[in-house]
């Protein structure tokens, strides 16, 4: 088997906040993600494991170093071929749920799929459905954000990160806020998302159990990858 | 949701926060609103201050005055010399239009004039102890009925009484009441040349312009010569026309032709047209005002809105929105309170018209008259339009752009 080209790679990502005393978020990162890899990033808190995650998803720009997606660096594209990479190739879950509290469970599913407009209305209905009954969420559909519990409101968040069927899903501490049995659903999504349908997931978590079952483990202190 | 999602996601933010959204909206609406009523009243007192004007005066005037000095004769004779004369008086000309019948008789050929001559001067009118200054107007009253509509003014009396009485005048109703005249009432009048006149009142007129009704008198022409001692003296001929548009070109050609300076009903009136322009500035900047306040209602509602929607704005852009993609729904959100608020100032601006036309009330000011004159007008409605719509998108840009500048990352790193 020949070593696919790593869908999601870093090359000696560094972040520094510039400031009177310059903050370094995550220095000389290298890291590879393949198609299909469950990656979990740990460390304490404050090491860097979020501001590596954002650099990752291209939310954020590095001071120096490079993104590459599916082998192409990112560093330098404008701002709106990047939001398109974002729609198209990404599925992000961050630890607060971040649903529009005025749209339903499911209008909050369609919004990526509306704008990246590849999918008529009525195929954009179906998906969203079909996402959240995946998610268990079949009954809940039609609630709004406030009507839910935080473990459904998290399982929506995975519905919506899902939406434009993304190669590479970047979750981040998406289980902090759940009990335990909302936690460990949750991260056996993630888990079948990588085994069973391909994608890069990449996942930033405290909990030790929890990231025991992924394929890979990457600690973090200080911003640094320590082995 | 078949709507555009951008259109949908500013519609539900403005329907989650009703209350500022319905004061923002009101505000745009009492700003289109008073628009239409200011400009409909406005424009309708001021056609009708004109149309008054077209009605009752002559539509031009020809006077026994030249626009320039004459040209002395010593400018006759060095037509270009640099040497200048102090100290000379324009040569006495005789006053009084000179040839008047050969101009009148002249302008009556030409089709749609009407053309009545006049003497016109000042006296003082003496009645018990009370003077009081007017002007004499000396007239041919079947002449002077083609031309203006003072025998249609009459609120007493007859036009034909100047021919029946010995000597009739026929006063303004301002004149007779501030002296306390009545009909057949017998008046002194005493002009400038020293002449005195016994004479009696055989009408009263009131043509709803103030200062006509103020301080103008009537007399046959020839009372007037003899009282301004210019016997056979013809200083204004006043025409009136079947088209009044055509009155600036017409006083045009008859100053050229004649020399006498020649007025059509605009020049004449320059003053009150002039207080018109101002009267519409002050309208503008009202209305202008007003919508800047609302302005500042959709400006407030929307920079809240954008403060505390910056969740979402986060979570929006990291997911794919571009930046013109996030700007865009709030500047909807300016264009829907900004289109809802013009509607309903239409709305509210027709009724206000309709209420105001429903007022009978009596008023005086340049004219007289009871309740209001509206001009109704589809052009009032698409300027108000248009400010309004213009206002509420430009006060949802700035907080828009600001929206759409917001990164992504500072978002969710602050908020998670
Ligand atoms: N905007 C910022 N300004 C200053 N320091 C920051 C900022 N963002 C993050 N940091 C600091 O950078 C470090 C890494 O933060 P973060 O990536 O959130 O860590 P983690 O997610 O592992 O808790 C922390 O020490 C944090 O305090
Ligand atoms: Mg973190």
């Amino acid at each position: 088997m020949t070593p696919a080209i790593p869908i999601l790679e870093a090359r000696r990502l560094t972040r520094e906040l510039p400031g009177p005393v310059p903050v370094t978020l995550v220095r000389d990162i290298d890291l590879t993600v393949a198609a299909g890899e469950f990656v979990a990033i740990t460390g304490p808190s404050g090491s860097g494991k979020s501001s590596l995650l954002y650099l990752l998803g291209l939310l954020d720009t590095p001071s120096s170093g490079d993104v590459l997606v599916d082998g192409l660096p990112t560093v330098g594209i404008p701002d709106n071929p990047l939001a398109d990479l974002r729609l198209s190739r990404f599925g992000f879950v961050f630890q607060f749920h971040f649903l529009l509290p005025e749209f339903s469970a499911r209008d909050n599913v369609e919004i990526p799929m509306r704008r990246l407009g590849l999918l008529g209305t009525g195929e954009i209905r179906d998906r969203a459905e079909f996402l959240l009954e995946t998610l268990g969420l079949a009954e809940h559909a039609h609630k709004l954000p406030e009507q839910m519990s935080g473990g459904q409101r998290q399982r929506v968040a995975v519905a919506r990160a899902l939406a434009n069927d993304p190669a590479i899903i970047l979750a981040d501490e998406p289980t902090g806020n759940l009990d335990t049995k909302s936690a460990e659903n949750v991260f056996s999504l993630f888990r079948q998302l990588a085994s069973d349908q391909g994608r890069a997931v990449v996942v930033v978590t405290h909990d030790t159990e929890l990231a025991a079952r992924a394929d890979r483990r990457i600690h973090l202190v200080d911003g640094r990858i320590v082995p | 949701m078949a709507t555009p999602l951008g259109l949908a996601i500013a519609a539900r933010h403005l329907s989650h926060r009703r209350r500022q959204t319905v004061t923002s909206l009101l505000g745009v609406a009492l700003g289109v609103a008073f628009f239409i009523a200011i400009a409909s009243m406005m424009q309708g007192f001021q056609q009708d201050f004109v149309n008054r004007i077209i009605d009752s005066s002559p539509h031009v005037t020809i006077k026994d005055e030249f626009r320039t000095p004459p040209r002395q004769p010593v400018e006759n004779v060095y037509p270009d010399a640099v040497i200048q004369l102090r100290g000379l008086k324009p040569r006495d000309e005789v006053r009084g239009l000179r040839g008047a019948r050969a101009i009148i008789a002249a302008l009556e050929q030409l089709p749609g004039l009407k053309v009545a001559p006049t003497l016109a001067g000042n006296a003082l009118l003496r009645y018990g102890p009370k003077d009081s200054s007017v002007n004499v107007i000396g007239i041919v009253p079947d002449k002077e009925r083609l031309v203006t509509k003072l025998e249609k003014d009459l609120i007493a009396g007859k036009l034909e009484g100047l021919y029946t009485a010995a000597n009739g005048i026929i006063l303004g109703e301002g004149v007779a009441q501030k002296a306390g005249i009545g009909m057949d009432d017998l008046v002194t009048v005493v002009s400038p040349e020293g002449v005195v006149l016994r004479m009696k009142v055989v009408g009263i007129f009131r043509s709803g312009l103030t200062v006509t009704d103020n301080f103008d008198t009537y007399m046959l022409m020839k009372k007037a010569q003899v009282l301004q001692n210019r016997p056979n003296v013809i200083n204004r001929v006043r025409i009136r026309m079947d088209d009044v548009e055509q009155a600036q070109p017409l006083a045009r050609k008859i100053e050229a032709r004649f020399g006498y300076r020649t007025e059509s009903w605009q020049e004449q009136s320059s003053n009150v047209l002039g207080i018109f322009v101002i009267q519409n500035v002050i309208m503008y900047s009202t209305v202008g005002a007003i919508l800047i306040v609302a302005c500042f209602g959709i400006f407030n509602v929307i920079s809240t809105v954008v403060f505390e929607k910056t969740k979402d704005i986060g979570i929006l852009k990291s997911m794919g929105f571009r930046d013109a993609d996030i700007r865009r729904i709030f500047v909807y959100e300016g264009l829907m309170v900004g289109s809802i608020g013009v509607v309903m100032g239409w709305a509210l601006g027709f009724g206000l018209v309709e209420f105001m036309g429903s007022l009978h009330f009596k008023m005086e000011g340049f004219v007289r008259a009871e309740g209001l004159v509206l001009y109704k007008s589809a052009k009032h409605y698409v300027i108000s339009g248009a400010m309004g719509l213009t206002a509420s998108t430009f006060a949802a840009w700035l907080p828009a752009r600001r929206a759409s500048r917001l990164k992504p990352v500072d978002i969710v790193r602050g908020a998670a």
